[in-house]
């Protein structure tokens, strides 16, 4: 049996049952959709008309539609890749490695922020498919025989690499985000009465009837495939880092790379995670599973890969002074004090200075704050690639070619499709598929300090007469339990 | 073919743990046990071996290991050797990336797979169960009963004085 120390703070509120859990969860899947879903839903698609008509100028026209030049030949696109994987991390982070030390409080939170990282590979995916200028011949990038493309792809190539990692990361974490969802599929289907309803989740459940050798194979899965996500999320940004570290291009050309865009896509992703979910939590009324303890141990997270971020931004100065390449010194110099200074400054602010503010117990438990903050850490760390990217390309060897970059509608209308495209997939996934893992919820229910209804009042005045478990004993107990052990 | 079971539905898993014990050790054997979430120390109580997933997963890693291998080498060092930047054919820490995300996709893919066959996992229209209510709050055990189903009433019996707060008979068609 586990036992929780009766000081800390209680995972799930409000006296939940198990049931309570199944009909919390499931309420939104079954209900109509409410006008405040269909408005952002709304929102939502006319972004993805944008992302559509984006598409289809970037396609017929070609890559001239958007602003690169030919000494910046990197911008927005990639930066709006690598900004889109990075997001993706935190869900993988959450599901796998927080599994493997055994964080019960990322129960109720893994399950959207999985599915946040598949929408974000699906989003990053979309610039270098685009960038391809050719989207349909996008299968050359896979190893096919000669008379498919020319030769053999080049297994030297990080871009190459990036082609393996990304694909991996996306069918994994479909495949480990799925089997997640089956028992909870399984608990709609239990529960449905339309027809189609009935019909659509039998099949999404694949059958699933909760025996104890399918729980108990289930979990063995969860185990590995924790285990094989783990070296496989940090991989893939250090594959990311490479399309640049492993380039000559000074401000590119760096050994620190791979562990500071790993900090960094956590960073990132973690923001994210509270933009939706403190959203989500509102929206489907989830206050009692989301609490104000997952907010502010999120925020902590932030806090550390942020710091993280800011001790690598500072290094890379001192590296670059250190090392006496004058190119990799003038890189840096115009980084923080030339014609890009602006963005260089909002990077360190957003990404340097604000997560500090986390220190103070006041931020950390501020759903405002919380969530203003969340969105200058995204801002920020846009801004980061595209230092990164732009300020490493625009002042080349040659000082006749240097350069500036300016985006056309089209990069602009891309990078807000993409983020039409992910809201239209996210309020789906919330609309549709349960949010939050109710299995798992279910397993730590038992053995959560809970001191009583905290959100719904209704509920707390009919907890108050019914249900006052003896102390330490667990909050879904029953009135007659008796400690086994 | 139509199977008949006693039903036995329990409020807690502690509960459910000992009479999963209390009733094997009275000699009854439990068909099965479905309940929502997995619950801990019932493959020890049922006694279900422990899974050999995992030395699959060894294997089928292995294979995406070997096999992401060959293919850089094969194809880069002897099916159309190109010098890229002056290096060797078969530059080998070149394809560590690719190698190492190929085992996780073998991995990854094959456990799927085989999680999904051995358990009998696949889409279907309709799925037959024993009592709804295991996918939501109870703990659902099936004792398969025989044609006369003339053990029913003791079962009942061992089944209410274990701690089930109810016991139903149920007939199950296999189709």
């Amino acid at each position: 049996m586990q036992h929780v120390s009766a000081i800390r703070e209680p995972l799930v509120t409000g006296g939940k049952t198990l049931h309570d859990v199944t009909q919390d969860i499931c309420y939104q899947v079954e209900a109509k959709p409410n006008i405040r879903w269909m408005a952002a839903l709304s929102v939502a698609l006319f972004f993805l008309g944008v992302f559509f008509y984006s598409v289809y100028r970037t396609v017929w026209y070609g890559i001239g539609e958007w602003g690169l030049n030919k000494t910046v030949d990197w911008a927005w696109d990639i930066t709006n890749f690598v900004w889109w994987v990075g997001i993706g991390h935190a869900g993988t982070l959450i599901s796998a490695v927080l599994l493997l030390f055994r964080q019960k409080w990322r129960s109720s939170i893994n399950r959207a922020a999985e599915a946040m990282t598949i929408f974000a590979v699906i989003c990053a995916a979309m610039f270098p498919v685009l960038h391809m200028g050719r989207p349909w011949l996008a299968y050359w990038v896979f190893p096919f025989q000669n008379t498919f493309g020319s030769l053999w792809v080049n297994f030297n190539s990080p871009l190459l690499w990036d082609v393996f990692a990304i694909s991996t990361y996306f069918t994994v974490s479909l495949v480990f985000w799925y089997i997640g969802l089956i028992p909870d599929f399984a608990s709609i289907r239990d529960r449905a009465k339309g027809t189609i309803a009935k019909f659509s989740y039998s099949m999404l459940s694949f059958g699933w009837k909760g025996s104890a050798k399918a729980w108990s194979r289930y979990e063995t899965v969860s185990l590995i495939l924790a285990g094989v996500s783990t070296p496989l999320v940090l991989s893939v940004h250090t594959i990311v880092s490479m399309d640049f570290a492993t380039s000559v291009v000074p401000g590119w050309h760096t050994t620190i790379f791979p562990p500071y865009f790993v900090a960094g896509a956590i960073f990132s992703g973690f923001a994210m995670v509270l933009t939706l979910m403190l959203i989500t939590r509102v929206v489907f009324r989830l206050e009692d599973y989301i609490t104000l303890e997952h907010i502010a141990l999120m925020n902590k997270i932030m806090m550390v890969t942020g710091s993280i971020v800011g001790v690598a931004y500072i290094t890379e100065f001192f590296i670059a002074w250190y090392s006496q390449v004058e190119f990799e010194q003038y890189a840096f110099i115009n980084r923080a004090t030339g014609p890009y200074w602006w963005a260089y400054a909002s990077m360190m602010t957003c990404n340097v200075i604000s997560p500090q503010l986390v220190w103070l117990r006041r931020v950390r438990y501020s759903i405002p704050l919380t969530f203003v903050l969340s969105i200058i850490v995204n801002i920020g760390m846009w801004f980061e690639r595209f230092v990164i990217i732009v300020t490493s390309l625009h002042r080349d060897y040659l000082p006749s070619s240097w350069a500036m970059f300016s985006p056309t509608i089209i990069d602009i209308g891309l990078y807000l499709g993409t983020l039409g495209l992910f809201f239209t997939l996210f309020l789906l996934f919330a609309k549709f598929f349960p949010v939050i893992n109710m299995a798992e919820v279910k397993t730590i229910l038992k053995y959560t300090v809970d001191n009583g209804p905290t959100y719904n009042p209704q509920k707390a005045a009919h907890a108050a007469h019914t249900h006052q478990p003896a102390v330490g004993a667990p909050a879904s107990a029953p009135i007659n339990y008796t400690k086994h052990d | 073919m139509t199977k008949r079971f006693a039903v036995g539905i329990f409020e807690d898993e502690d509960v459910l743990l000992h009479a999963i014990e209390n009733i094997r050790a009275a000699g009854v054997k439990i068909y099965d046990v479905f309940s929502p979430y997995p619950v801990h120390g019932i493959d020890d109580a049922l006694g279900i071996e422990r899974s050999r997933l995992p030395i699959a997963a060894f294997f089928f890693g292995m294979t995406g290991l070997a096999f992401a291998l060959w293919m850089q080498i094969y194809m880069l060092g002897f099916d159309w050797p190109m010098i890229i930047g002056g290096k060797p054919h078969i530059a080998l820490p070149a394809f560590i990336p690719v190698a190492f995300e190929l085992t996780v996709f073998f991995t990854c893919h094959g456990m799927a797979l085989t999680f999904f066959t051995i358990t009998g996992l696949y889409p279907r229209p309709k799925v037959p169960v024993i009592d709804v209510r295991a996918t939501d709050d109870k703990f659902v055990m099936a004792i398969e009963l025989d044609e006369s189903s003339s053990q029913f009433p003791r079962l009942t019996q061992l089944l209410r004085d274990n701690g089930a707060s109810e016991v139903n008979q149920k007939e199950m068609t296999n189709k």
